[in-house]
């Protein structure tokens, strides 16, 4: 990065060049990648590093990063509760700590201890069945006791004047918080070096297949003609899959966030509480990003709600006292598609050529990189990797359900 | 979407209630439904943008579970109904 900085400045180059290009539609892509978030992109990138893919079209109806990829929390973790989920998460973990190197573009990742609070007995055993099921699988997580909790984040309130005084949190020191929309322009950069096209402002509109197979994508800019079609939307995953004829056994909701005035250095852990359902974090810039678990009920709109902003705000208080003259900036909602095991679906489709990576819920972009491995793994071998066997979409039939309540949207 | 009316009670707070999520119609035979068609039911969901037709329970007023039709994208809710009056 830095060298390139320096040879433009001395070439006198006024603007670098650009991230990605805009290209006409092709008549036809090998690949269509519905979706241009921090899944599809990270698809079209090991498509086209790994296995050499690389006519694959990123179908965006809106800007890049538009979705759930600008608007999470950014927090990265793999302290979950099932085996499969632990496994899972702990590879995309590994992926975005050698991203910055990997992709030569800075995604300020900062590996700065996760604490996930637990303020009733029930929650303590839940931390320590999570500390055990993570330590088995090799992820370093463990309980930690209030004097310990002090100690890591000194504003915590750990006396036993709140309502629910804390007893005991999961300490996870690899979890942290990394720059999210880097991680999205990093990877569409290195996509469209590799030939990969970006199409924003281009909304599907229609999935043709015939006999049970796919056979294009009808766009608001035409037609393409493909035999693989990727759904890597969140939000809108329901209405894609129906243009293909499958149905998805997914409901969205809105998760509201917001975001406070900078502070000085404040807070060095990304601290959880389930029981509070918040979770909060502080930004390079100072300012404290929090969010809590999704709406009350399903909903398309992205509107916050002052319901929203007065239950966190007493919660968030209940944790930080010092906070009380803190004033908030901004406040906004993301789409999260809930499937009823708090698990992701991943995989093939009853319609040849039709893949989905959908049902993200609140943990999607921890999992961007290696879903997106993974997906691009299975579209070119046509061989579903085992560690994404487990999310299949026939699991609801075959009732294989995942039940992961070590998700955001729980509370334990 | 600040006030939901309760078929029973009028107008009332959206906080006094509880999503039950989008109607659902059972399967009309059980026994002789098959294992996709009760995945059907008790998983798959329409998920629509638009018009919705769902559950409402009044529980913090008089605990009626009731139907209703709301805008997924706008919240704003069309009508609110008994089970029993849908057509």
């Amino acid at each position: 990065m830095s060298i390139r900085l320096i040879s433009q400045a001395l070439r006198g180059d006024r603007f670098p060049p650009r991230m990605w290009q805009q290209h006409d539609l092709k008549e036809s892509y090998d690949v269509a990648i519905i979706g241009g978030g921090v899944h599809g992109l990270a698809c079209a990138y090991y498509l086209a590093k790994e296995h050499g893919v690389t006519n694959v079209a990123v179908l965006e109806k809106n800007y890049i990063g538009s979705g759930g990829s600008g608007r999470n929390t950014t927090i990265i973790r793999s302290n979950y509760l099932t085996p499969e989920g632990v496994q899972f998460y702990d590879q995309s973990v590994n992926l975005y700590k050698k991203m910055a190197a990997e992709l030569d573009f800075n995604v300020m990742f900062s590996q700065r201890g996760h604490l996930t609070l637990a303020h009733t007995d029930a929650a303590v055993r839940t931390a320590r069945r999570r500390a055990e099921v993570n330590q088995l699988q090799g992820v370093s997580s463990r309980l930690v006791w209030p004097d310990e909790i002090k100690r890591l984040c000194p504003y915590l309130d750990v006396s036993d004047h709140p309502r629910y005084p804390i007893l005991a949190a999961l300490y996870h020191p690899p979890g942290g918080i990394i720059r999210h929309d880097a991680v999205v322009w990093g990877y569409a950069h290195h996509s469209d070096r590799c030939g990969v096209h970006i199409h924003q402002d281009t909304e599907v509109t229609g999935i043709s297949v015939i006999g049970g197979k796919v056979r294009g994508v009808e766009t608001t800019r035409g037609f393409i003609k493909t035999e693989n079609v990727l759904n890597a939307t969140a939000g809108w995953c329901s209405t894609i899959a129906k243009m293909a004829g499958v149905k998805l056994p997914v409901t969205t909701f809105p998760l509201q966030a917001f975001v406070t005035e900078p502070l000085k250095p404040f807070l060095n852990t990304v601290v959880v509480s389930g029981s509070l359902h918040v979770y909060v974090s502080q930004s390079d810039r100072g300012e404290l990003v929090a969010g809590a678990s999704v709406d009350p009920f399903s909903s398309y709109s992205t509107h916050g709600s002052l319901s929203f902003l007065e239950g966190i705000a007493g919660h968030l208080l209940e944790l930080f006292p010092s906070l009380c003259h803190l004033r908030v900036l901004r406040q906004w909602a993301g789409l999260c598609d809930m499937t009823p095991d708090f698990s992701p679906i991943m995989g093939l489709t009853p319609v040849t050529g039709f893949l989905v990576d959908i049902g993200w819920g609140t943990y999607g972009f921890k999992a961007g990189p290696i879903s997106g491995k993974m997906m691009a793994n299975l579209i070119a071998t046509g061989h579903t990797p085992d560690l994404i066997t487990p999310f299949r979409l026939s699991r609801f039939e075959e009732g294989a359900l995942v039940g992961e309540k070590g998700a955001a949207a729980v509370g334990h | 979407m600040v006030l939901l009316t309760c078929p029973n009670c009028g107008p009332r707070s959206t906080q006094e209630f509880a999503f039950g999520g989008e109607y659902n119609q059972r399967p009309q035979e059980p026994l002789a439904s098959s294992d996709s068609q009760w995945t059907d039911y008790v998983y798959m969901r329409d998920n629509v943008w638009g018009l919705q037709t769902e559950w409402w329970y009044h529980r913090s007023g008089c605990g009626l579970w009731f139907l209703a039709e709301r805008h997924t994208k706008t919240n704003v809710v069309e009508t609110t109904y008994e089970w029993s009056e849908r057509g």
